[in-house]
């Protein structure tokens, strides 16, 4: 139980500092690094909450998708970072109001269970009363029935996504000459090749 | 509930031996070995120019588009998980609707192949 507890210090503690160097790192490209790690820790805490699935698809989605984008993000913006920075000040006010939002809803949620504290007893546990079951079975026995529907407007999402990024970064490039197997293969010697009979001394 | 976190207990140790690993070395570094600075040292010495210019370049779209494309078949992939390892409860209905998603999914695959999106050039 005591390593329990460290562990968790640990490693809230160390999301917290590396969300904070993300926001505060000079370089970019650091940023996305802590940001990993931030990811990382996340995916711990997961763990300690009994929340495996969800910590394995932090670390694969997150880390393994999701921070190769932000690096790509990164690299395309070529701007100056000193330029970057000047904006500090001026988006501070703006920034600190919503995390103050952030933290009055927390306050919100919060408080809702010191007024009733029974409320906790129909918190989602990550796996059904008895343990008989691991914590992926116990989300696949639900999303796929009883979650159906929104099972498939993910899927509906997830098709939008795809056909948005191919809509705004696709172009076709002309003069381009690709190399097409088909018309390959159905190429007829007749259609390319012709034997002339030539006498000889005569030239064609 | 301690079950669970006792199977992890390894890994804990692991990245406790791995965090005192890295600082041993890095501490051993500092302290063992004599310690000369020097600004030539840090030269790029016979094995090119210094860098001409920032080494962020603009990248062409086309890389964020197929990162894009691979986070969206990683989540198809993360969804495909839960239903393999539960799928002799959820029966026939679960069964169709995995399926349903996955033809949604075709859908947009098979327009992507068709526009081109997965070629380079």
């Amino acid at each position: 139980m005591i390593v329990q507890a460290l562990a968790f210090y640990l490693f809230a503690i160390m999301t917290v500092a590396a969300a904070v160097m993300v926001v505060s790192a000079r370089n970019p490209v650091h940023s996305v690094l802590f940001l990993i790690l931030a990811f990382f820790n996340s995916a711990a805490l997961f763990v300690l909450l009994g929340a495996e699935f969800l910590a394995m698809i932090l670390v694969v989605v997150y880390v393994g998708a999701v921070a190769v984008l932000f690096m790509f993000v990164v690299m395309m913006l070529d701007i100056s970072f000193a330029e970057l920075r000047e904006g500090f000040l001026q988006y501070l006010p703006l920034g600190g109001i919503i995390g103050l939002i952030l933290l009055l809803e927390l306050a919100i949620v919060l408080g809702g269970f010191v007024f009733s504290p029974e409320a906790s007893e129909h918190f989602a546990a990550p796996i059904p009363k008895g343990g008989a079951v691991s914590n992926t079975e116990a989300l696949g026995e639900i999303i796929y029935t009883n979650y159906v529907y929104f099972f498939e407007a993910a899927g509906m999402i997830l098709l939008v996504a795809m056909i948005g990024a191919i809509v705004l970064t696709h172009r076709t490039r002309s003069g381009v000459h690709k190399q097409r197997i088909s018309d390959q293969i159905n190429r007829r010697p007749e259609d390319t090749v012709e034997v002339k009979d030539v006498p000889t001394g005569s030239g064609i | 509930m301690n079950d669970l976190l006792l199977q992890y207990l390894p890994i804990l140790i692991f990245l406790g031996i791995a965090i005192g690993l890295a600082a041993v070395i890095l501490i051993a570094s500092l302290v063992i070995v004599n310690q000369h600075p020097d600004a030539e040292k840090l030269d790029a010495y016979e094995c090119g120019f210094p860098a001409f210019e920032d080494a962020r370049i603009k990248f062409d779209v086309r890389f964020y588009l197929v990162a894009i494309l691979f986070i969206i078949f990683d989540l198809e992939v993360a969804f495909l998980f839960p239903w393999a390892v539960s799928l002799g409860t959820i029966g026939l209905f679960g069964f169709w609707s995995m399926v349903l998603f996955l033809g949604i999914l075709t859908i947009g695959f098979i327009y992507e192949w068709k526009k081109g999106a997965l070629e380079w050039e």
